[in-house]
């Protein structure tokens, strides 16, 4: 009998953090560890949550309101991690070991980048941003992409996404709502500017995300048109101009736009690849970790005492990374007890 | 004029930059079930009139979102006001009354 009731989590998000909650209150000896400078991932930089535009800050504020007697290290990565007697020994890259009997991999993802995307000219032409950007935006209210009353607005669904030429097959899942939601925000902000919405397939599938599609077309008057952004480029005026076709019509479309802002899809994590190279974890085509079952434990990697949870394992809204964590601090607790 | 050998095509390329918004605002105000419209396409599908003509209320809707306002008016020319359109659509616009709109408000 092993009486080590260490458990290592690897990613401070929301994932990392509700898993540790969650094995904190059965009284195990949980330390997390954030490769970044805060805790909450991306969360911390959101502005608004869909469907329900729920603040950002109320939830990650839950999150660290619970977080009670949990350790964690900040700017801090994993050197070294190898199995060793039954429990794995990681070496953290501020000196620290731990040996921890279970490892939660809750690494999350990256936003694509979207200077990668060349065509749609993020870095190169002053007005167009990102979702992230445009999260910052409605936080701090200051961008000096964003002009003062812009008269018409774009956004590009799918970008990073999709995309056999850049790598990511995937559907990123939750960008289509979050550009239905923030393009409802932007017309609230800009109530005199037209918002088109550029896409490729509507994916509304989670309660109440249909609701609001029809709410930004019935109240906030929100055109959407089908088919993908193939070109921008820039006038004198500094304004942009975007091609697409209507493919519901079949013909090419042409706009000016004084905003563009491209929906960065959700990307593996540089840090995913590098733990999975240390634990030799199996990952799918897409990149993401491969789970020991898809759909029955979606929790369980194929290695002993390493358990996974939140978008590691591929795109995944909020609730879904919450429940995740839940189930993974359940199977972990299961997996302490029966050693 | 001089034959070059040669024509030139007028572009079939929309520009939504030119649209005229005054005429869609007013048809939003008489039936504002247009902005519910998804392009499903289940109107055109059990159209009566669309077997036999160019009759299609999605395509119309477009159209007008494209600012081609004649096109629109040709396009539901063929309406025989039946009403299956209504019966199908799955946003329950009131599609009679919409096209009954378009055709006031659009027709020279």
């Amino acid at each position: 009998m092993n009486n080590n009731r260490n458990i290592l989590i690897i990613g401070g998000g929301p994932a990392g953090l509700e898993a540790a909650i969650q094995l904190q209150k059965l009284d195990y000896n949980v330390i997390v560890v954030e490769k970044s400078d805060h805790l909450g991932g991306h969360l911390a930089e959101w502005d608004r949550l869909f469907p329900d535009g729920i603040e950002a800050k109320e939830v990650l504020d839950k999150l660290l309101n619970n977080l009670v007697g949990v350790k964690y290290f900040l700017n801090t990565d994993i050197n070294s991690i190898n199995l060793l007697d039954n429990c794995y020994n990681a070496i953290l890259s501020n000196g620290i070991t731990i040996l921890a009997k279970a490892v939660l991999i809750a690494s999350g993802f990256e936003l694509f980048k979207a200077e990668r995307k060349q065509e749609f000219g993020y870095g190169v032409y002053n007005h167009v941003i990102s979702n992230a950007d445009l999260e910052a935006y409605f936080k701090n209210g200051k961008d000096s992409r964003v002009v003062e009353s812009p008269s018409r607005i774009g956004f590009v669904h799918c970008v990073g996404s999709r995309d056999e030429k850049i790598g990511n097959i995937h559907c990123s899942k939750v960008c289509c709502v979050t550009a239905v939601k923030q393009a409802c925000e932007i017309k609230e902000k800009f109530p005199n500017a037209e918002v088109f919405c550029f896409y490729i397939d509507l994916r509304m599938f989670g309660r109440g995300y249909e609701d609001l599609y029809l709410k930004a077309q019935q109240e906030y008057g929100i055109r959407f048109i089908r088919g993908r952004v193939s070109e921008v480029a820039e006038n004198i005026k500094n304004e942009l101009i975007i091609k697409a076709e209507d493919t519901l019509s079949g013909k090419p479309i042409q706009v000016t736009l004084d905003l563009l802002v491209l929906m960065s899809g959700i990307a593996c994590s540089t840090g995913s690849e590098k733990l999975g190279e240390m634990l030799s974890l199996s990952k799918k085509e897409d990149g993401f970790f491969e789970c020991k079952d898809s759909i029955y434990s979606q929790q369980l990697s194929n290695k002993k005492g390493i358990y996974y949870a939140g978008t590691c394992t591929g795109p995944k809204t909020l609730p879904d990374t919450f429940h995740e964590a839940r189930s993974a601090a359940m199977a972990i607790n299961m997996y302490m007890n029966k050693e | 004029m001089v034959n070059f050998g040669f024509q030139l095509n007028t572009s079939s390329r929309v520009n939504l930059d030119k649209l005229d918004k005054q005429k869609y605002e007013k048809l939003i105000k008489a039936e504002p079930d247009i902005l519910k419209c998804m392009a499903c396409g289940a109107c055109t599908a059990t159209c009566t009139a669309g077997k036999f003509t160019k009759t299609s209320l999605r395509k119309a809707i477009l159209l007008l979102q494209n600012g081609d306002e004649q096109g629109a008016v040709d396009n539901l020319k063929g309406c025989m006001l039946c009403g299956k359109c209504t019966i199908v659509c799955p946003r329950s616009i009131n599609t009679r009354n919409l096209i009954n709109n378009i055709l006031k408000i659009y027709s020279k």
